[in-house]
């Protein structure tokens, strides 16, 4: 049973999702980037057959948008066939892009943690912050990002520390509100308890506070990781396309090469993806170690 | 340097901060004292960050390319309304309402439409939830060039970025429902539109604000940041990427006050509709939304 439902209700879906996708895909390959090849017919004075046409549509050199296979070929030669120091490697790029949402993402949740303790033990910090913590979430934080870098340019700061504060910056939001939540999550009578054992405010919390905002913290490092790496790949836009996977998304729409673009965004995905199960790891294992039930 | 101006800035702030220590701690008998009290602290802690900003700017005298002060900032947003209101209408009005409406709009039916098939929501939901941890604002150059520099292109990737938290929350919602519950319109003989209709939108109407909140602000950020990869010449992407190379500051500070104040007050009114429809819910009887 255990195995069959894991089939039938999680790989056999999501496979007939994809694989739909996919050949959607396949379909607006075809209709997309058939125009141009019954431009350079007509230019050649020739007419095409759909039978010529179709194969065609699917190995352009800048498509409007390329055929799976070839943005896999693609990603294939920037990983594998290329040496992974070198500035064609898409391994390299996302190293780069990798480093500075790391960083960025280890500040921020060193200050979203301490920003969310001076909120519990504080009230004037409670009611002053919050309100403004909560409001900077709906605003356009992004858009600050090329102003960030050029200014940090003109003191003197350039390279990692630009993008990795434009990550802080996006992901210490979310670890503030889930902290906040995580550590008023102890009930008045758990509370209670702590009193009668005459504990200390840093008694009780470590001991009740810290862990009872583990589920919290997960849940919302996870959003703030995926945020960080929007954050570290929209701060490389405007530092001129040098490296990272920000930087072959707008050289590739500089030059219109469609198939690397595409290449990259596939690499970013993965990276997102590779982030966010590490961080879904490291829940399971903390609160396994807690003792929660699996 | 200028110690008289930093100084004073600094007492500004420790009498602020003191003053708001104070104002928590007080219990007004009346309960309209007490509310204003509860607005008046954040309100005066942001104009203590403001005073503050102005004092050390001015006090260290940091140069304007790095750090304008809020008072230069001001001026030059009164002065330059009717590009600033350009800007709004190109990027606000045209991309983001545009693409938010469809967005949201797509996202809904299709968690409608797939309602009925416990597969396709087997097979759609782990991967709407895996699209919402991917950056998708980097379809933004794709469809600035199968769309054009105009607002289309704009409208297409708030499209994207908006179609999958609505997606992924509606269908949750639509779950949100017990068996209960069900059972009863059954026993009503309610058929599955009533039920939609009366018991399972109803309930998931705080799934589906809840991704409206969460879409709003996506909403504004996809427009601005697919400007970046072109533009024609209006709109706010457009301008904080071009007077940042001008090193015009101040004007990217202003267009990015009105970008603060156009999402808050985006979020702020669909915070608004959501407490009128969702009345019923805890979060909101509870006098807090």
């Amino acid at each position: 049973m255990g195995e069959a439902s894991i089939l039938r209700d999680r790989l056999l879906p999501i496979g007939t999702v994809v694989l739909a996708l996919l050949a959607l895909w396949y379909v607006f390959v075809v209709v997309l980037n058939a125009p141009f090849e019954r431009d350079t017919a007509a230019r050649a004075g020739t007419t095409i057959s759909f039978a010529e046409l179709l194969p065609k549509t699917m190995a352009q050199e800048r498509p409007v948008l390329p055929a799976p296979h070839q943005v896999f070929a693609e990603l294939w030669d920037t990983t594998v066939n290329k040496a992974i120091t070198s500035k064609r490697s898409l391994v390299y790029h996302a190293w780069v892009t990798l480093s500075a949402t790391l960083m960025g993402f280890g500040m921020g949740a060193v200050l979203g943690i301490l920003l969310a303790i001076a909120i519990v033990h504080n009230r004037a910090m409670d009611r002053s912050l919050m309100p403004w913590v909560i409001a900077s979430q709906t605003i356009p934080i992004l858009a600050i990002a090329p102003m960030i870098i050029v200014v940090l340019n003109a003191v003197g700061i350039s390279g990692l520390m630009p993008k990795a504060l434009i990550s802080t910056y996006l992901s210490f939001f979310p670890i503030v509100v889930g902290m906040v939540k995580g550590l008023r999550s102890p009930e008045q009578i758990q509370l209670d308890l702590m009193h009668t054992y005459n504990a200390s405010a840093t008694q009780t919390f470590w001991k009740l506070r810290w862990p009872s905002s583990m589920p919290y913290l997960f849940t919302s490092l996870k959003v703030a990781i995926a945020i960080s790496l929007v954050g570290a790949i929209v701060g490389e836009l405007p530092t001129g396309a040098v490296a990272g996977l920000g930087a072959r998304l707008l050289a590739g729409s500089y030059y219109g090469q469609t198939v690397q673009i595409w290449a990259a965004l596939f690499m970013a995905a993965a990276v997102a993806a590779l982030l966010v199960i590490v961080v879904g790891f490291a829940h399971t294992l903390v609160l396994k170690r807690m003792g929660a039930r699996a | 340097m200028n110690l008289s101006i930093l100084l004073s800035a600094i007492v500004f702030w420790l009498a602020a901060w003191a003053f708001n220590e104070w104002l928590v701690r007080q219990r007004f008998l009346n309960p309209a004292a007490n509310r204003a009290a509860r607005i008046a602290v954040p309100l005066i802690f942001g104009a203590t960050i403001l005073v503050l900003w102005e004092g050390i700017v001015r006090g260290f005298n940091v140069p304007s390319v790095l750090l304008p002060p809020p008072s230069m900032i001001w001026a030059r947003l009164i002065s330059s309304v009717p590009t600033l209101w350009a800007d709004f209408r190109q990027t606000f009005l045209k991309s983001v309402i545009t693409g938010y409406a469809l967005g949201c709009g797509l996202g809904f039916l299709v968690a409608i439409l797939i309602d009925r098939s416990p597969f396709l929501q087997k097979g759609l939901l782990p991967l709407g939830n895996f699209v919402s941890a991917l950056p998708v604002i980097g379809v933004a150059p794709i469809m600035v060039m199968w769309f054009g520099f105009d607002w289309q292109s704009k409208v297409a990737v708030v499209v994207i970025m908006t179609f999958f938290p609505m997606l992924v929350n509606t269908v949750s919602g639509l779950a949100a429902t017990s068996h209960m519950e069900r059972d009863l319109m059954r026993t009503y003989a309610a058929d599955w539109f009533q039920t939609l209709v009366k018991l399972r939108l109803p309930a998931a109407w705080p799934f589906i604000f809840n991704a409206l909140k969460i879409n709003s602000t996506l909403a504004l950020i996809g427009a601005i940041v697919a400007e970046f990869f072109g533009t024609p010449i209006v709109g706010m992407g457009f301008r904080i990427s071009t007077e940042v190379g001008r090193m015009n500051v101040d004007m990217v500070w202003a267009e990015i006050a009105v970008a603060a104040v156009a999402g808050s007050a985006f979020y702020g009114a669909v915070a608004l509709i959501e407490r009128i429809v969702t009345f019923w819910h805890p979060s909101v009887r509870g006098g807090q939304a």
